[in-house]
């Protein structure tokens, strides 16, 4: 996550915060911090320099005299210029209204192309579309093999040939594409070095061949200064069209995408967070420049428990709890739900405030793996009623679901608080508040 | 095999140093364009070469905490200098930084051939460049007359062990595989076993690619360390850490966090022959005090070369 940046950007902010007036010595202070901390993310050094010139300029000619803490108008300024340079609004994918929407999946060596075409497809297959994976990494052992794979799990068909010429790949998949039906062609190309003249030719080549729709540059969030070069020199021979950044949940700064956005204009329009092939999420320029801000990522949380929750399960759920009779069955089901939504400490992670106090919680999503085996081992009527649950109970259901018997008693305890809490919320018509509130519902 | 009565040996040549100097130089080139003219009509340094000596540094993902040590080092001692021409501030820039390498680099294990099996733990994040690594590895040992066998622990990612084969197949070696989503540990220990009762010289082991914050992938691999040394107690004899050649500072992150869960003996930087500098590698191997053993240069089997440290900042600072 970006938490590192954030929480180097808060020191630096702190400091203009307990000063009474932007001057332009504190100012300056802050901003050679800033500028740091900006490296230490990877952005550019010459995109770095860029940022923090303009925030000086319209920070010392702002009117510092107003109602905000000069704290408050910095933080403004650094996320207004933030924002900026990542790009001011979300830029959806664009599709071709009159044929096959053709995308050209290109990159470096290892930057994540292949996982990202498999999302990507599952992402369209859900949207009710009809995609076709093309195998154009020719180079790679195996890539081809991987992509089939990938087809197989999202159940999207894939197309690949005998073949020693991308560029002939590329060239009959659209055909294969219309026999098909098939409204959506995803190429996943080989990944290859900028310089490597021979495999850029390759590349605009097939550009050339397939006119693509949209052609996304896919880079590894944890490149460092290089990445404007790698960037500008496949911007300048196909110029593409957005960026898709991945790798996003491990604790890169992720700077790169500032570097990049600033070097070749474009927008970012998907960010890659896990290996699971659902972890793709459309980019949100705000959203980043919050989380550098330490804001948290609101916005996003929500929009992923909207996509996930079901809104009959929720209504259900709150009725339950309403009538306290939330049982094990309720308890697997929310379980499960979270499940879907990545894993806990990502969503935890998400939450303002929260991003920094877990930092070293370590949340063990295996926990809820046990919680989960333990309650799959009970009846229907355990589930039900934890009260009929004697020691033999335990004892079995502790063997069923290989944990141990403190396991099960610490499980039942915490159910246990779980529904007497639920119960004091009830009597404090917690619920009914609820219900009324549609925000606080997903809905 | 008389090789192997030796007690250690060195494994590795050059094979084309040239390919690593053009890789390097490519943009190398201009970084000792602008150093030159940087230097050009002046006879001090002044802030404004400061500042783009900085930007050279930064540039290559030294890190600005670094750059800072190491322009405040080169310029102590550039004061004592009677000669004060470019040359000599770059070899004073050059002498500062190959400090945060050089002390580590005495440390560089070589084939231990008294140890056998001699078990290699190959790990480091996705995309980093171990399976490709490994298949060079191979065909480099067993060209040293060793035997060699390849296991393939990565069981998670789709197609990995197809990738591997066809590197084990190259390389000419054996290779243990399971099915998708066997226990890597499992793999790893009837490689090893298999090793023993064969009586090979080395054992190369593959792992899946992972973020350094996936704790329980994390704690994956040192199951797998674990149940390695169980089966043969100087096992893993060496674990080698690959570095994409393209990481910015995470580097040292990742560098980090797998040395609390693996014993890391060495570094491997991989894909130099881009524009990528590289420049993290003085951070990892003075913070977690490990040499770098090799550098990739290329896609194809030959292209992993000793690393040189002389060579490695010369190629960072000239023609």
């Amino acid at each position: 996550m970006l938490e590192d940046i954030s929480q180097k950007l808060e020191s630096a902010l702190k400091k203009i915060r307990g000063q009474g007036k932007l001057s332009e010595k504190n100012i300056s202070d802050s901003i050679r911090e800033i500028r740091r901390v900006l490296l230490d993310a990877d952005v550019n050094y010459k995109v770095a320099k860029d940022f923090i010139e303009k925030v000086s300029q319209k920070a010392l000619g702002t009117d510092v005299l107003s109602s905000i803490t000069p704290g408050q108008l910095i933080t403004k300024i650094i996320y207004d210029e933030l924002t900026e340079l990542l790009g001011s609004s979300n830029q959806e994918l664009k599709l071709n209204p009159n044929g096959p929407t053709i995308i050209l999946v290109v990159g470096l060596q290892g930057s994540g192309k292949t996982t990202f075409c498999g999302k990507l497809a599952k992402k369209f297959l859900a949207n009710g579309r009809k995609p076709l994976l093309v195998a154009c990494d020719i180079y790679r052992p195996a890539a081809i093999q991987q992509l089939k794979i990938l087809g197989e799990q999202v159940k999207v068909p894939v197309f690949s040939i005998e073949e020693k010429d991308a560029r002939k790949i590329a060239k009959d998949s659209i055909q294969f594409a219309k026999e098909k039906n098939c409204d959506t062609i995803i190429i996943d190309t080989a990944g290859r070095l900028h310089v490597d003249e021979e495999m850029m030719v390759e590349v605009v080549d097939i550009k050339q061949i397939v006119n693509p729709t949209e052609i996304l540059f896919v880079v590894d969030s944890m490149t460092g200064q290089d990445a404007v070069n790698s960037a500008k020199a496949f911007n300048d021979k196909v110029n593409f069209d957005g960026i898709v950044l991945t790798k996003l949940d491990g604790d890169s700064k992720g700077g790169c995408a500032l570097s990049i956005r600033a070097v070749v204009g474009k927008p970012i329009k998907y960010s890659s967070n896990g290996e699971k092939l659902d972890s793709i999420e459309a980019f949100f320029p705000e959203r980043l420049a919050s989380r550098i801000l330490g804001k948290g990522d609101v916005i996003s949380l929500v929009e992923k428990a909207q996509a996930n929750f079901d809104e009959d399960e929720a209504t259900k759920l709150e009725e339950k709890l309403k009538k306290n009779k939330f049982d094990f069955d309720d308890f697997l089901r929310q379980i499960r739900m979270i499940k879907k939504m990545g894993s806990l400490s990502s969503l935890l992670s998400m939450m303002p405030g929260v991003g920094n106090n877990m930092k070293n919680a370590n949340i063990d999503d295996k926990a809820l793996v046990k919680v989960e085996a333990i309650i799959s081992s009970m009846t229907m009527k355990e589930r039900r009623d934890p009260k009929v649950l004697n020691g033999s109970r335990r004892l079995r259901i502790a063997k069923g679901s290989g944990t141990s018997i403190q396991d099960v008693n610490r499980l039942l305890k915490q159910f246990g608080e779980m529904q007497s809490m639920v119960k004091k919320m009830n009597q404090k018509g917690f619920f009914n508040n609820m219900l009324n509130n549609k925000k606080l519902n997903f809905n | 095999m008389n090789l192997l009565n030796k007690r250690r040996m060195k494994l590795f040549k050059n094979f084309n140093f040239d390919k690593l100097k053009t890789g390097l130089t490519k943009t190398r080139q201009k970084l000792f364009d602008k150093i030159s003219e940087t230097f050009t009509g002046k006879a001090v340094v002044d802030d404004e070469l400061i500042d783009q000596v900085e930007e050279i540094l930064v540039s290559s993902d030294i890190g600005i905490d670094l750059t800072d040590k190491i322009i405040d080092d080169a310029k102590k001692n550039f004061k004592d200098e009677k000669d004060r021409s470019p040359q000599v501030f770059i070899n004073q820039l050059k002498k500062s930084l190959s400090k945060y390498v050089i002390g580590s680099q005495e440390k560089v294990v070589e084939f231990d051939s008294t140890k056998k099996p001699y078990v290699i733990l190959i790990v480091g994040v996705n995309g980093a460049g171990k399976t490709t690594t490994i298949g060079k590895l191979a065909l480099n040992y067993r060209k040293s007359g060793l035997k060699v066998l390849i296991c393939a622990a990565d069981t998670f990612r789709a197609a990995a062990n197809e990738q591997l084969d066809v590197w084990a197949e190259r390389a000419g070696v054996k290779i243990i595989m399971k099915g998708k989503n066997a226990d890597p540990s499992s793999v790893a220990y009837e490689s090893v076993q298999y090793a023993i009762d064969n009586n090979y010289d080395i054992v190369l082991i593959d792992t899946a690619g992972r973020l350094q914050t996936k704790t329980n992938l994390m704690e994956e691999l040192n199951k797998l360390n674990r149940v390695v040394k169980k089966k043969l107690e100087h096992a893993p004899n060496e674990t080698l850490l690959v570095i994409d050649g393209n990481t910015g500072q995470n580097g040292l992150q990742q560098a980090k966090e797998f040395s609390k869960f693996v014993n890391i003996s060495g570094l491997i930087i991989t894909k130099l022959d881009g524009t990528a500098k590289g420049g993290i590698v003085f951070q990892i191997s003075s913070q977690i005090d490990v040499p770098i053993k090799y550098i990739g240069v290329g896609e194809g089997i030959e292209d992993l070369q000793d690393f040189d440290i002389n060579q490695f900042v010369d190629a960072i600072f000239n023609k």
